[in-house]
């Protein structure tokens, strides 16, 4: 990963108690949650990580805030990759929408919101998208019991 | 007749999994249709509602989630080795790819540098995925056009790769083909022997493709300026692979962040100019034929020596020490009842899948399950934006695009 790069991310996003690190594998951006559209919008026009790669969540019961919200952009002129961590709150799940800077951002936030409860503020399409309509619940969060069913159609006695 | 009870099942409607963005089109006389689940060119696990204004395609609303099965969910319950299955079953034209981008994001938490063996080897058999899942792709994308005498031609040679594939590791398609260090065996002897032969079939008859379909005009008509998207929209969509290529942006994480043996190998990227239909499939036939040229280099380089790392966190001990001594026996247990030791910490890993990038975020707190066990999907993130390359052309196109998209359901839904 180009050294000149990071040092400039460190330069240039290291600031209003956003923080830089280093981790094996790629920079690491911890913001507030109130700055993740920013930093984004950073990340984008300043930086050229143009590509949004994915978006997840993981959830850390006991600890407060409970959950990580997890973006991983990849710069298609500079030939790597930055993960942007933010921290919610389980009272407050609420980070900004990235899907006015990103199209690809539409869906993944979906997918996160049904999974974790993430709400996306600004995302108008959170539909459930892997699961149904009507499903209760986040099911990839620690506390949702892994033997749960919730048929759509009675089973077949 | 008692056991049937044909009256219970007759009564009340089924409820409707999904909740269409819109209900009618932007026209009074806009006709909305769904098409799918139950289509064979949307493989039984995408809905696409569209409103249509008289047979072009005004807006399109894209459905998936019919094959989700808690990949996720239940990998969090299973030991590293013991989710291999699994991870088969994400693309399960390409299973072995899967298995190594996993694999490749374990043995980074845990600090493991795999053997020279295991690394050609694992790049040779990419590719050698990389032709099947392509090979299955085009083949289908061209009996949905009526191509049916191209269909056979490369489902033969598809299946000559299966064959072969199932005589290394048991199975066609869900092959459980990694390990954490390494690989679950060796090849069998005379096996690079039969590639050679197979490789030399996929010419001819991949050459006799190129011959029916690639100056064909009915095939053109179909497909040339249809379902287009510029690099800058295909970024923005988060397009990867084969699609992200055809528009002329030669994006390959093969080339640009090389991992395994592929920065030795000399290989192209070819790219398409326009980002259309056609180009999406010329583009994978040409990287079937890099391909091949890449498993042609790597059948010399090749080279002697163990295929799993001698770790004893993550590799199985010897079966004859196993039954001999007490050490091992435990060893044995330990690994397979309570799973490799992986450090904690977090890792992003991603491959250069036939589909674009795969890629594994893995969050470990110790021991032997996975915390949190992300796939970063071509095939999910894809549907988000084939929208795109539906909306504006006709009804009759949205088969040939959505076959040239190569929708996996089993990576887009997990």
């Amino acid at each position: 990963m180009p050294a000149e790069i990071v040092e400039r991310l460190r330069a240039e996003l290291a600031s209003d108690g956003r923080e830089v690190t280093l981790a094996p594998d790629m920079p690491v951006v911890t913001v507030a949650p109130s700055a993740v559209r920013e930093t984004a919008r950073q990340l984008a026009a300043d930086h050229g990580f143009d590509l949004l790669l994915d978006v997840t969540a993981v959830d850390w019961p006991g600890r407060t805030p409970r959950f990580d919200v997890v973006y991983h952009f990849y710069s298609t002129s500079h030939l790597m990759r930055v993960r942007l961590k933010t921290r919610v709150p389980e009272e407050e799940p609420v980070v900004d929408s990235l899907r006015s800077l990103y199209g690809s951002a539409g869906f993944m936030e979906r997918e996160c919101h049904e999974m974790y409860g993430i709400v996306f503020r600004g995302n108008m399409d959170l539909r459930p998208i892997l699961l149904y309509e009507g499903f209760v619940g986040h099911p990839l969060r620690k506390d949702y019991p892994k033997q749960q069913e919730q048929p759509l159609v009675p089973y077949r006695k | 007749m008692k056991g049937l009870s044909l009256d219970t099942r007759a009564s009340a409607p089924l409820p409707n999994p999904i909740r269409p963005a819109f209900e009618r089109g932007e026209r009074d006389d806009s006709v909305v249709v769904s098409i799918g689940p139950s289509h064979p060119a949307t493989h039984g696990t995408i809905q696409v509602i569209a409103a249509l204004d008289g047979e072009k395609v005004e807006r399109v609303d894209v459905h998936c989630g019919y094959l989700h099965r808690g990949f996720e969910k239940e990998c969090e319950d299973h030991t590293w080795h013991n989710l291999m299955p699994y991870v088969d079953r994400l693309n399960y034209c390409s299973g072995l790819v899967n298995d190594f981008a996993y694999c490749e994001a374990v043995e980074r938490l845990m600090g493991i540098e795999i053997t020279p063996r295991c690394r050609y080897l694992r790049t040779l058999l990419s590719e050698y995925s990389r032709i099947a899942d392509h090979l299955t792709c085009v083949a289908a994308s061209l009996m949905e056009l009526g191509a049916m005498t191209a269909f056979l031609y490369l489902v033969m040679i598809r299946d000559y790769v299966y064959e072969h594939l199932a005589d290394l590791t048991g199975a066609r398609l869900t092959y459980t083909y990694g390990r954490i260090g390494g690989l679950a065996r060796d090849l069998p002897a005379g096996w690079l022997k039969r590639l050679a032969e197979i490789l030399d079939q996929y010419e001819d008859f991949v050459g006799r493709i190129h011959g029916l379909m690639d100056r064909n005009r009915i095939f053109i008509d179909r497909t040339r300026d249809v379902g287009v998207i510029s690099a800058v929209d295909a970024i923005n969509w988060g397009f990867t692979g084969p699609i992200l290529r055809s528009t002329g942006a030669p994006r390959d994480l093969r080339k640009d962040m090389p991992y395994l043996a592929y920065a030795e190998l000399d290989f192209d990227v070819p790219v398409g100019i326009k980002g259309d239909n056609y180009d999406r499939y010329y583009v994978r036939m040409r990287e079937m034929d890099e391909s091949v040229y890449m498993i042609r280099q790597l059948m010399d380089m090749l080279p002697p020596g163990p295929i799993s790392v001698d770790d004893r966190r993550c590799t199985l001990p010897d079966k004859q020490l196993v039954y001999t001594e007490i050490e091992s026996l435990i060893n044995h247990f330990k690994l397979i009842m309570d799973g490799p030791d992986v450090p904690p910490g977090e890792v992003y890993a991603a491959h250069e899948a036939p589909n674009g990038e795969l890629g594994f975020y893995v969050v470990s707190t110790g021991g032997g399950n996975p915390y949190k066990l992300h796939v970063r999907a071509p095939s999910f993130v894809h549907m988000g934006g084939v929208h795109r390359l539906l909306e504006g052309y006709q009804l009759a196109d949205i088969i040939p695009t959505f076959g040239s998209v190569n929708m996996i359901g089993g990576e887009c839904d997990r």
